[in-house]
């Protein structure tokens, strides 16, 4: 057992309204930049749709992500790493601008520019590619609340998919339509296939919270990653010619905030914890042969940090206790792994994805009103699930390989947490069986309303700094290396190492403190400022007399210098 | 004049492209790319690109077997020179047509093609000159002396001089002798190289051969120095007080 921590991600689509805040601060805070014009590191999608870029599910175009051979080994789908080095010099699956969009600004100037007449000038659209005029036929969002779905809607590779199945559950007529928001980020998955096909090695997954990113200095621009992420969530900077993708706001988590899409969130619906999981257990995991049993075998994959041998593992392995402790207050963790409420995307392209979603459940309970039913009534609602406006197949295609079971129990699970909780609502004795019937029990379901209806800012983000592990490295940093008087002709120069001024190495402050302290105890001098390259330490100046050297000596040179004494 | 194109010149470029290469590495990591351009145009570059790479790697291939293998060596195994001229002089033809079909290509493309004709740089305006000068001349250089009127064998002339640069000694007097078109071919190439670490270029220093022995999935520490700790990298000196 190699245990490693994840920050994972999960988002409530049932409070989803589609308003694109995150998606907008995330492109504020990252990607307002050319050549990254065209990238949303967050993007939110309306399904059914083709996406953004446009039908990047369709991994038989894009080859994204892994497959698994006849031989029950994983190989990425765009081919061994022979094959795929012999195609570097033209990628031969990667998407072009006019699969994401060509980005554009507008002619803002002719507004105040223009000649006085008779027309109202307008900003007519330019593109950001070649500077001339052009005309917008598709975006990042095109297709947003199902805009000419009703014509273009079976170019979603998960409606034919369904439509494979089940023929008649999907339909694009006005009354029978059905619709929900997909925000979606890069994945952070515990099996990227992205780093697997970096022919520098310059994406890495981190060793302490498993974000995913791209050196910079070691991308050489081969364009492997864009085409082996099967989210298409890896962007090329056509400007400066590197790979760039969701960095999860590390600079953000290491100091314990929130992503900037999770903070800005309107709907409060992202949830972002640490899980732990097993990195010696992930490749058998990822290839197991049946696609349905994907979904089981990633939640096979995490750990449970309740469990004692976890947590003797996990600080074996390095991870801090304010990690285990974090881990053990998940709120990720508590919906993936306990209330099984949160599924994977796409669990079948095998790269074990961290960001998961809790499936839409609305639409049901307006349905079963407007058919004049009691909507929350626990009997209607459980046997509505499998008439859901939002076809139950369509989303099993999204987030278990197409398999309905987890996707229904997941929907039960809420559904017995809406009818529980109105009876609670109403002053009613709450109904002990519903929950049983989904295998919870009241105080559970309590629980799950707390964590998904009023969502506590400081219960749906428990990120443990990145810091406080460290803080004994940080101790040292927060200092600088030498003196700061410590220049070339300043007061403190002084030689230091055997060869002189910075010669040797800078003695690790926690060391001066040590023997500073040790000889406050036995010396009986204040401080010892007589040892050789002595200085005085403030940190432990017991406050006893000024030390020698405390302040730097006079210079009787500069007492006649007038800049001196104009100050 | 000889002394200083075919002694001084092959070493001072050689001098710039290490040196070159090694400021460049130091000091612009992050403008060590391909700076592609596959995002703004596919098709064309499909079939450009790998035409002219994979001939390039032949023509290289090529020049190292017949820079740096003497004569009397293929002469020793057999090969006599009449049967070496014409191997080399068929498949050297076939790595040059497939390179400089790619290289037309993919200038067309570059000069045809809004976007990528935008991203293109003076710099590497000044690079494709110099690559495909260099690749036309020594065609032509190869085409008018063995397939042309005139026989000349440049194992006795420019590869000696070529290996007599490595042990210090350059034979110029051999370089002299060789006619015009393979001279014009050499010092456009030497220039070339001197331009190399300056130029996109580059990316062929970073081919990824280690991607065939590394695991797939690369784990990083979170950068192992504390902030502040040891050295800034280069351009982040703090300012002198």
């Amino acid at each position: 057992m190699r245990v490693m921590a994840q920050i994972a991600m999960v988002m409530n689509l049932d409070k989803c309204i589609g308003c694109h805040t995150c998606s907008v601060t995330c492109k504020q805070t990252w990607t307002n930049r050319g050549g990254v014009e065209y990238a949303w590191f967050n993007n939110v999608e309306t399904r059914p749709g083709q996406g953004y870029p446009r039908r990047w599910q369709d991994q038989d175009t894009w080859q994204g992500g892994w497959r698994r051979n006849r031989r029950g080994r994983l190989r990425l789908a765009s081919g061994g790493r022979w094959h795929r080095l012999s195609r570097i010099f033209a990628n031969p699956r990667l998407p072009t601008i006019t699969d994401y969009y060509e980005p554009w600004t507008y002619d803002y100037r002719t507004l105040t520019d223009a000649p006085l007449g008779d027309d109202i000038p307008v900003a007519r659209p330019r593109s950001l590619l070649t500077g001339k005029p052009m005309e917008i036929t598709w975006s990042s969002n095109w297709d947003d609340d199902l805009g000419g779905t009703g014509e273009l809607g079976h170019l979603d590779p998960m409606v034919a998919r369904t439509r494979e199945k089940v023929a008649d559950r999907i339909r694009f007529e006005f009354e029978q339509t059905f619709m929900f928001y997909l925000p979606r980020i890069c994945e952070h998955c515990l099996n990227p296939s992205c780093v697997s096909a970096c022919p520098s090695g310059a994406m890495y997954k981190r060793v302490e919270d498993g974000i995913v990113l791209v050196d910079q200095d070691g991308c050489r621009g081969w364009r492997m990653c864009v085409t082996a992420c099967p989210y298409k969530k890896v962007y090329f900077n056509h400007k400066t010619g590197k790979a760039e993708k969701c960095t999860m706001c590390y600079p953000r988590i290491e100091v314990g905030l929130p992503t900037v899409c999770s903070e800005t969130c309107v709907g409060r619906l992202r949830y972002l914890g640490v899980l732990l999981y097993d990195a010696d257990a992930v490749l058998a995991a990822a290839s197991v042969e049946n696609e349905h049993d994907l979904y089981p075998a990633q939640l096979g994959v995490f750990l449970d940090p309740e469990d004692p041998a976890v947590r003797r593992a996990a600080e074996a392995a390095g991870i801090t206790h304010d990690w285990i402790e974090a881990a053990r207050r998940s709120p990720v963790r508590t919906l993936i792994a306990e209330y099984r409420v949160a599924l994977p995307l796409h669990p079948e392209f095998r790269t074990m994805p961290m960001v998961w979603y809790i499936p839409p459940l609305s639409p049901v309970v307006d349905a079963l009103t407007s058919t004049g039913h009691d909507g929350e009534d626990a009997g209607n609602l459980f046997g509505a699930i499998d008439t859901l406006r939002v076809p139950l197949e369509y989303l099993a295609e999204l987030f278990t390989a197409g398999d309905p079971a987890p996707v229904r129990a997941a929907l039960e699970r809420l559904a017995a947490m809406r009818s529980y909780m109105r009876a609670i609502n109403l002053d009613e004795e709450p109904d002990e069986a519903i929950p049983a019937r989904v295998g919870l029990t009241g105080t559970q379901v309590r629980d799950l309303y707390r964590l998904l209806a009023i969502a506590k800012y400081d219960e749906r983000y428990v990120i443990p700094t990145a810091a406080i592990g460290d803080a004994a490295r940080l101790e040292e940093s927060a200092l600088p290396d030498g003196c700061s008087l410590d220049f070339a002709g300043g007061p403190g120069m002084g030689g230091s190492g055997p060869f002189g001024e910075a010669s040797g190495r800078p003695v690790p402050v926690s060391v001066e403190n040590f023997h500073a302290l040790r000889d406050r105890g036995t010396a009986d001098r204040p401080a010892d400022t007589a040892g050789p390259g002595a200085r005085v330490n403030l940190l432990n100046w017991d406050g006893n007399g000024r030390p020698a050297g405390l302040f730097p000596p006079h210079d009787e040179a500069r007492r006649d210098d007038p800049g001196e004494t104009d100050r | 004049m000889n002394t200083m194109l075919w002694a001084v010149l092959p070493y001072l470029s050689l001098v710039v492209l290490i040196g070159g290469t090694v400021w460049r590495h130091r000091y612009d990591r992050f403008g060590w790319t391909t700076r592609s351009s596959q995002l703004y145009e596919s098709r064309l570059l499909r079939v450009g690109s790998p035409l002219f790479h994979y001939g390039l790697l032949f023509v290289v291939a090529g020049h190292v077997v017949g820079l740096l293998v003497p004569q009397s060596w293929t002469n020793a195994v057999g090969v006599g020179e009449h049967a070496y001229h014409v191997a080399a002089t068929a498949l050297g033809l076939a790595a040059a047509a497939a390179t400089i079909a790619g290289i037309v290509l993919l200038i067309r493309r570059r000069r045809t093609t809004g976007p990528v004709f935008l991203a293109t740089t003076r710099n590497d305006k000044l690079m494709y000159l110099f690559l495909a000068g260099t690749i036309l001349a020594g065609t032509a250089a190869t085409l008018w002396n063995t397939v042309g009127p005139h026989e000349h064998n440049y194992r006795e002339t420019i590869s000696p001089w070529f290996r007599s640069l490595s042990y210090l000694r350059p034979r110029t007097e051999l370089m002299a002798r060789a006619p015009i078109t393979y001279q014009v071919h050499v010092v456009l190439a030497m220039l070339l190289f001197a331009l190399f670490p300056f130029t996109r270029l580059v990316h062929a220093f970073s081919a990824p051969v280690g991607y065939l022995f590394r695991p797939y999935v690369v784990y990083r520490s979170r950068d192992a120095r504390p902030p502040g700790a040891g050295e800034p990298r280069p351009g982040w000196e703090p300012v002198d007080r």
